[in-house]
């Protein structure tokens, strides 16, 4: 038994002084944190090359936009022109229909593990077209709009995700872990984190040889919680890395509440303490992503270091394929979220500018879910998951070192290649 | 007796312990209201209070940390990280702090922890789901290490660990949970209660850690392995048709060298079995263990048949995961003169 022996009896939850704080809600309710009641062009615009500090109501703020009629308001205001908005919209709209196909690949067991981004999307696709995409990226696992503004092959994703010959990751990654070199897309790692030091390293690498390009990196508010998170923010200050830090605060990490991660009102208020501008954002409303993050990439180009944003969004689906979130949250949560869904906030947007209708956006549906179809048999000329081919067993031995030492070359030779 | 799986008999044993002893508490990542990713602390936090099972902030340094203040203060920490290639950003405090902290505090201090974690391949988790990391942790003095390849098993080695004085690292080999597996994948599932290891009594009962199980005694050839190659080892002695002595060691450190040493003077010849990559894996202290106390009724070189020394690969998995065809060859060889 213990050294110290019992000092009080625990059995029930009254017995104990020990505080575990409880998600809001199990089952239905729709009471959020309001950082939505912040009205949108509330806040003002700082120079780019403002003290960290001097973003303090930003972090504590909201960011946003579109106003409740669905208008483009306020200092934030990135006045994008028509056709980019429906470029946007477009991105959006074709992620939700490759994730949704990809969901149901999974379901019928052609995918071995699936994750999709409901809700998100905003997130990378307005990080994405407010980059130049030579800024290298160290994403998270739900930022696949990324690709698709920058234009990776369809075919290319869905082999990486069914693992076939042409999966230029050789087989070697569950799905959704893309890497993609020529897209400056740094390949995922399922353990959480890590990438954001990573991304300050890439962003010092940009600094030291004198060239203006800037990193970007996402990770969960859930993730915050690891150290990783803190490195990478105190070493982007020390050295004003020339990076954007984003935590998407998609309030679940699995099945554990953002109250969990975190006991205080803000994430993006984790940076101040470390002299790093900070904002919340509103991740349902395109155009304040954009702005934020052209601010942030501004800021970071110019020699001005670091910014932290924090995407305030709602995971809209489960975490994974292997999860089933009607266990832990209500099922009605993503319908009842107040800062609602940013594929419908963008066009409600576009509506109310006489730039689109109903008919534009079925046919844009079709259209998206017509090339997907196409691109998933394509792709499947290259090999299925249950027949192959995969990528051939050498394959196995070769990029664990630059040059295959002895040991492995024997290896190799044992299972006769 | 009741039938059960991996999962449910973890739980027995966590449902078994927090009734006996109010100081073990369990916490980690969804363990607490969700009751694990792979449900093993399933209705502990309905039934026992979310301050004795309770979710943490996604941080395995913290865990460890905290288990290390809890167990050091008098509670009794069963800590899960959840999934074992997640635990190294609480290596440090695993390594340097809860294996070293009775040493170097002259005994004043201990901590009694246990770090439950899936362990192993077999189910398509590429190389962040199927890792196999025991051997950073046998090399370090200080910890118990403990690996279970079946459901009785499972509770009674995970009671003793919970028990222990020591901070114990209780591995769970995932691709078992719900079924013995023999390494051949495109067989139908097989279910534990088709195992006589699948009947588990409901109420305390320990295993003693330290002793290693003969699961099937034979004469020819003595293979050491643990986790989900006990299995595959004994199919692969069954369908060769060789008479093979399996023994599951599960407790890593301390070794139970007794009956290793008996078992192979008998036999005189080893196979030894694990998942890890070979280099620097457990299979090299069990190899070097043999040839320091068998080597004079040795009659064959000792084998080793383990993972290649790459990363875990996601769709080349079968050609990673020592087989029973490679465990038969390594067998034929150690018997070829």
């Amino acid at each position: 038994m213990s050294d110290f022996g019992l000092v009080r009896v625990m059995g029930e939850d009254e017995n104990t002084n020990l505080h575990v704080p409880v998600p809001p809600h199990r089952e239905g309710g729709t009471s959020f944190p309001s950082p939505h009641e912040i009205p949108a062009g509330h806040h003002d615009k700082p120079d780019i090359d403002c003290a960290g500090f001097d973003t303090r109501e930003l972090a504590y703020g909201l960011l946003r936009v579109l106003n409740d009629e669905d208008e483009a308001v306020g200092a934030w205001d990135p006045g994008l022109d028509a056709d980019t908005l429906r470029n946007a919209l477009a991105h959006m709209v074709r992620i939700r229909a490759y994730d949704d196909r990809m969901m149901k690949m999974q379901r019928q067991g052609r995918l071995s593990f699936y994750m999709k981004c409901l809700g998100e999307e905003a997130v990378s696709v307005g990080a994405a077209m407010a980059m130049e995409d030579r800024d290298i990226v160290i994403p998270s696992y739900r930022q696949q709009g990324l690709l698709f503004v920058r234009g990776r092959s369809l075919v290319d994703m869905i082999s990486h995700c069914i693992t076939n010959s042409n999966d230029n990751v050789k087989g070697r990654q569950m799905p959704v872990h893309y890497s993609w070199k020529e897209g400056n897309f740094v390949s995922i790692s399922s353990p959480v984190g890590t990438q954001f030091p990573q991304a300050v390293g890439a962003a010092m690498a940009f600094a030291y040889r004198g060239e203006d390009s800037i990193a970007c990196s996402w990770l969960g508010e859930g993730t915050s919680a690891q150290g990783d998170f803190h490195y990478g923010l105190n070493f982007a200050s020390v050295y004003k890395a020339p990076c954007v830090l984003v935590i998407v605060n998609n309030q679940w990490a699995i099945s554990t509440h953002r109250n969990i991660a975190h006991g205080g009102p803000s994430f993006a208020a984790r940076g101040i303490p470390y002299d790093v501008a900070s904002m919340r954002v509103d991740g349902q409303d395109f155009l304040a992503v954009y702005a934020a993050h052209k601010w942030a990439t501004e800021r970071a180009r110019a020699g001005h270091g670091p910014t932290l944003l924090e995407m305030y969004t709602y995971r809209g689906d489960s975490h994974s394929s292997s999860d089933d979130p009607s266990i832990y949250r209500p099922s009605d949560e993503y319908e009842s979220w107040p800062l609602g869904d940013p594929v419908d906030r963008l066009i409600a947007h576009l509506v109310k500018l006489g730039e689109w209708d109903d008919e534009r956006q079925a046919a844009l549906e079709t259209q998206c879910k017509d090339e997907i179809i196409a691109a998933y048999k394509e792709a499947e000329t290259h090999g299925t998951l249950k027949d192959g081919p995969f990528p051939p067993v050498s394959t196995l031995f070769e990029d664990v070192y630059e040059k295959e030492p002895w040991h492995l070359l024997e290896q190799r030779g044992e299972v006769g290649l | 007796m009741a039938q059960m799986n991996i999962i449910q008999a973890v739980n027995s044993a966590m449902h078994t312990m927090f009734e006996r002893d109010e100081t073990v508490v369990s916490f980690g990542e969804d363990a607490g209201f969700y009751g694990g990713v792979f449900r093993c602390t399933s209705g502990l936090q309905e039934k026992f209070g979310k301050h004795r099972s309770f979710d943490t902030p996604l941080a395995e340094g913290g865990i460890m940390g905290i288990a290390i203040g809890m167990g050091m203060n008098g509670l009794r920490p069963v800590a899960e990280i959840q999934f074992a290639d997640y635990i190294f950003p609480g290596f440090d405090q695993i390594t340097n702090e809860l294996a070293k902290l009775r040493y170097r505090s002259g005994g004043e201090y201990s901590a009694p922890v246990t770090i439950r974690t899936p362990c192993g391949g077999g189910s398509k988790g590429g190389h962040y789901h199927s890792q196999s990391p025991e051997a950073y942790f046998t090399h370090t003095p200080g910890l118990k290490v403990v690996i279970c390849s079946n459901p009785y098993d499972a509770k009674g080695l995970l009671i003793s660990s919970i028990e222990c004085n020591d901070p114990v690292i209780f591995f769970e080999p995932k691709r078992l949970y719900n079924g013995p597996f023999d390494g051949d994948h495109s067989a139908a599932m097989v279910k534990w209660d088709s195992h006589p290891k699948g009947e588990v009594p409901e109420g305390y009962y320990n295993i003693p850690l330290g002793k290693a199980e003969i699961v099937r005694p034979g004469k020819d050839v003595t293979i050491l392995c643990y986790g989900t190659m006990v299995h595959v080892a004994s199919a692969a002695a069954e369908n060769s048709g060789i008479d093979a002595e399996i023994i599951d060691l599960r407790t890593l450190v301390p070794i139970d060298i007794d009956a290793i040493e008996d078992s192979v003077k008998k036999t005189g010849r080893c196979v030894i079995v694990h998942e890890a990559p070979r280099t620097s894996g457990f299979g090299a202290e069990l190899m070097s263990l043999v040839q320091e106390r068998c080597f004079w009724h040795l009659e064959g070189p000792v084998q080793r048949v383990t993972g290649w020394d790459t990363p875990y690969p996601h769709s080349l998995e079968w050609d990673y995961f020592p087989s029973q065809a490679r465990i038969t060859e390594a067998m034929k060889a150690t018997m070829e003169d």
